[in-house]
């Protein structure tokens, strides 16, 4: 299909909103209706994912302390406030699986994806607007099915957000939480995997087929590019979740065996499954679960390497390297799966295969950064609270990936595997790094999205809190793992790890913390949204599409105008280098009729 | 705001790194032949990725101090040399880190995991189950009793599923909750799991492995020193996994064969 380009073709596209409320704000079929949909979601996920590991928190540094209202919110788990070990492993699942697939997924993908692609390569909407909104409420049912673990009567699931069978996949006999929680978890992210497939055609469709006039492919903004290649990850990784899922579901429900080997002996009572493999859900679970690392971490690439030049005012070093980079990561995610497995009893041989291109991968990661680094040299940075962000991005991605190093070698891993080290890894490179995107694209866009402009002191308190507390809560992690503290024990009762705890109530104390000051985004993000000062239509002085339009976009985001493209997004430090004339915008003139 | 970035930034750099140059928290005295080839290894990465992580933190630190908006007219500048430079650098400096890392990593790996276990090695079978493990000794006859895991039974004490009745080579198996090994003396472990995945974890030992339901996973070292250390579990089991754990009791070789004499008595 190929965009309209004769004024006729632009009368025919001129859409009017839909004027009743629920087609209009509750089953829109606007994407950036939806995108704000999926962000909402995101925030109360988040929201959730964070209370749960402040509970954590606080229990491991305070194993006997009651916390004060928990045993009414859980009498089971919580008996006079005290969380019990099973329970804290259904926090840490719960926390886990909301975390990684309705925030890092959602948010930086789901969510800023659908609402900036389609205006970034100048769309009135996705490819397919019912699909999108599909997407969305699937996404909706699958999180509350998720969250409904908590309220069963054998409680929430406990085999972590990975799931590992045969626990996950026995039923009831593997103790508390394996019974109905369980089988949730597996529906939960079955509908989670249906949902993102939706959502993945409709952004690889919407970027092949919808660009505007004069919008090529290298012409699109870095974060759209972002978005692109991850839809092309999550459309095959999504797609091996989903029927290993479903196979766990029949494993649970049905009798069958795909994970179950024979012989098995749990709660005295010898299991009546046959042939089927553990290691076979490993592969499946990793063959999704490290791509899926990418996911949630190359729109952050993206969304960092859009913003970066903004406030450096000068153009990115090296786009085509850079997008390079990009595909080089999506097709090594694929080959690296088994170094979640080299102690799994997997032949050993593959260790050092999967070895091999895991340490490969750093070299594009290192050239982005350097890329990164290299565009702040000579610019003239401006330091807002987006801008701010984005320094943070780098420097706490860099934390991340270099622990890596550690971990890609199955000789260290031997060591470090299942350690506290591993936590700060992943929690730094995926976790905080993804993170520190989400925000950076919060402050940069919420002027576009909502019309209003958020609080730049608020948001500089928040980032510096934000960027001292995460260096607190992570980094003395890779020392426990050093010192072999093991991950997922609700309670630190051997004798070498008794030392420790001081350390563990230092983590606490700076989580706590840390988490307390994102009630200033919270309260930031609400209060500019109905109060904030009226954002102009190009705030921070960008190139791209969506700061061509008014603040918000009016529903068929160019008011019935294709923009026409004349350049890439890349156009800073052009011209006199006075303020307000040192960039060209992608599209030459603002659309007549929008303003 | 830039040159506030940059201090604070160089702060945490600087005290990330002090405690790892200082060792405040670090790996327990190493007791297993192989490990000194591990914490070489270890070593190796860290001093290497420390020095690209300082350097890339301080890289940021100084160009985000230096190129901030004064607003004085200034043009901004390219990086020196451009684009294709610094991919090559970047290409060649990981690329011959990771070449190095792999050449000597994967035959420290292949030392520890892709070679079979002595001939001479005590054989022992570890039985792992949610949330204990057992460890059963062939006994004078040299033999291990088969497995039935439809004969496991914790009331009977019968953790692997042996047949005494019909099974002669099972009759002299010895079983306790106690991993005794000889010092110096190579140690074959088969590792099989009764419910769930589980893994053995001794720190000191520099060593891990996942027992996986329905596989007999082979696992060989040799303790170089002897006393007590605890082998941990590492492989989410349920609710009581922070809670599994049993010992490791290294002895001389004397101490060793009286301790399975009087095993054998007691059975």
């Amino acid at each position: 299909m190929n965009p309209p380009a004769t004024p006729a073709a632009v009368t025919a596209h001129h859409h009017t909103p839909p004027q009743g409320f629920l087609r209009k704000h509750v089953f829109s079929l606007d994407h950036k209706v939806i995108g704000k949909q999926y962000l909402d979601l995101a925030l109360v996920a988040v929201c959730t994912g964070m209370l749960l590991s402040w509970l954590m928190r606080f229990h491991l540094a305070w194993p006997e302390t009651p916390i004060p209202g928990l045993a009414k919110l859980s009498p089971n788990g919580a008996a006079g406030g005290v969380i019990t070990p099973e329970y804290y492993l259904a926090l840490m699942t719960m926390h886990g699986t909301i975390m990684v697939f309705f925030v890092l997924t959602t948010a930086p993908f789901a969510g800023f994806g659908n609402y900036f692609l389609p205006i970034h390569v100048g769309a009135e909407d996705m490819a397919f607007p019912r699909i999108n909104m599909m997407s969305f409420w699937v996404t909706l049912v699958a999180f509350l099915v998720l969250v409904s673990g908590f309220f069963v009567g054998d409680g929430p699931p406990l085999s972590g957000w990975t799931a590992y069978a045969p626990l996950s996949a026995v039923g009831k006999d593997a103790g508390p939480g394996q019974g109905v929680g369980q089988t949730l978890w597996a529906v939960s992210i079955t509908l989670f995997c249906v949902a993102q497939l939706l959502g993945a055609l409709n952004f690889i469709t919407t970027t092949l087929d919808l660009r505007t006039k004069g919008m090529s492919l290298a012409r699109m903004p870095y974060s759209t590019w972002a978005w692109f290649i991850t839809s092309v990850i999550g459309l095959i990784a999504f797609a091996v979740l989903m029927p290993a899922c479903i196979l766990l579901i029949l494993d649970r429900v049905a009798g069958t065996s795909f994970f179950i080997p024979a012989g098995l002996v749990i709660s005295d009572r010898l299991q009546p499954h046959a042939g089927g493999s553990p290691l076979l859900w490993q592969h499946l679970f990793w063959f999704f679960g490290h791509p899926e690392v990418y996911i949630a971490i190359l729109p952050g690439f993206g969304i960092v390497s859009h913003i970066l030049p903004v406030f450096a005012r000068k153009p990115l070093l090296g786009p085509r390297v850079l997008i390079a980079c990009l595909v080089a990561i999506a097709f090594l995610s694929y080959t690296v799966w088994g170094h979640h497995m080299f102690l799994s009893g997997m032949n050993p041989f593959s260790a050092t295969l999967f070895s091999v291109p895991t340490l490969i991968i750093t070299i594009p990661a290192t050239i982005v950064t350097l890329l990164w680094i290299g565009t702040i040299y000579g610019a003239r940075l401006r330091f807002t609270t987006p801008a701010l962000f984005c320094l943070g991005f780098v420097s706490v991605f860099v934390s991340g990936g270099i622990s890596g190093f550690f971990l890609a070698q199955p000789s260290i891993d031997t060591y470090l595997h299942g350690t506290y080290f591993v936590v700060g890894h992943f929690h730094f490179v995926m976790g905080v790094a993804a993170m520190f995107g989400i925000f950076a694209a919060t402050y940069f866009w919420a002027p576009k999205m909502f019309g209003r402009m958020m609080s730049e002191t608020l948001g500089k308190w928040h980032f510096w809190l934000t960027f001292v507390g995460v260096y607190c809560v992570f980094m003395p992690m890779h020392y426990l793992g050093l010192a072999g503290n093991v991950r997922r024990y609700s309670a630190f009762t051997d004798d070498y790890l008794k030392p420790l705890i001081p350390l563990h109530r230092f983590i606490t104390i700076a989580a706590l913390f840390t988490g307390a000051a994102q009630l200033i985004f919270l309260f930031n993000l609400i209060r500019s949204r109905f109060r904030g000062p009226r954002a102009p239509d190009n705030p921070w002085e960008a190139t791209s599409l969506e700061w061509s339009t008014t603040s918000p976009p009016p529903f068929d985001n160019f008011g019935g105008r294709p923009p026409v493209v004349e350049r890439g997004p890349n156009e800073y430090g052009v011209g006199s280098g006075a303020r307000g004339a040192d960039y060209l915008m992608q599209a030459a003139a603002a659309p007549p009729g929008v303003h | 705001m830039g040159k506030l970035f940059a201090v604070v930034l160089t702060i945490i750099t600087v005290v990330s790194t002090a405690f790892f140059a200082a060792r405040t928290w670090w790996l327990p005295v190493d007791i297993s032949a192989h490990g000194h080839a591990i914490d070489r290894q270890l070593m190796e990465t860290m001093v290497s990725s420390g020095v690209l992580f300082v350097l890339s933190q301080l890289a940021l630190a100084v160009f985000v101090w230096r190129y901030g908006d004064r607003d004085d007219g200034r043009r901004v500048r390219t990086f020196p040399g451009g684009v294709t430079p610094m991919v090559l650098f970047a290409t060649v400096l990981v690329g011959a880190e990771i070449l190095a890392l792999t050449f000597v990593g994967s035959k420290v790996w292949a030392g520890i995991y892709q070679t079979p276990a002595d001939p001479g090695s005590l054989q022992i079978d570890v039985q792992s189950e949610q949330f204990a493990f057992y460890f059963r000794y062939a006994g004078a006859d040299g033999a291990f009793g088969a497995t039935h895991p439809e004969l496991i039974n914790e009331a009977n004490e019968n953790y692997f599923g042996l047949d005494p009745a019909h099974d002669v080579s099972a009759r002299d198996d010895i079983v306790v909750p106690t991993l005794t090994v000889p010092v110096n003396r190579p140690v074959a472990l088969t590792l099989r799991a009764k419910d769930v995945s589980h893994a053995f974890y001794v720190p000191e030992l520099r060593i891990q492995q996942d027992f996986v339901p329905g596989l007999a996973i082979p696992l060989h070292f040799t303790a170089t020193r002897t006393g007590k250390y605890e082998i941990v579990c590492t492989q989410l089991c349920g609710l009581g996994h922070y809670n599994m754990r049993a010992f490791i009791e290294v002895v001389s070789p004397a101490q060793f064969d009286q301790w399975l004499k009087d095993k054998a008595a007691q059975q």
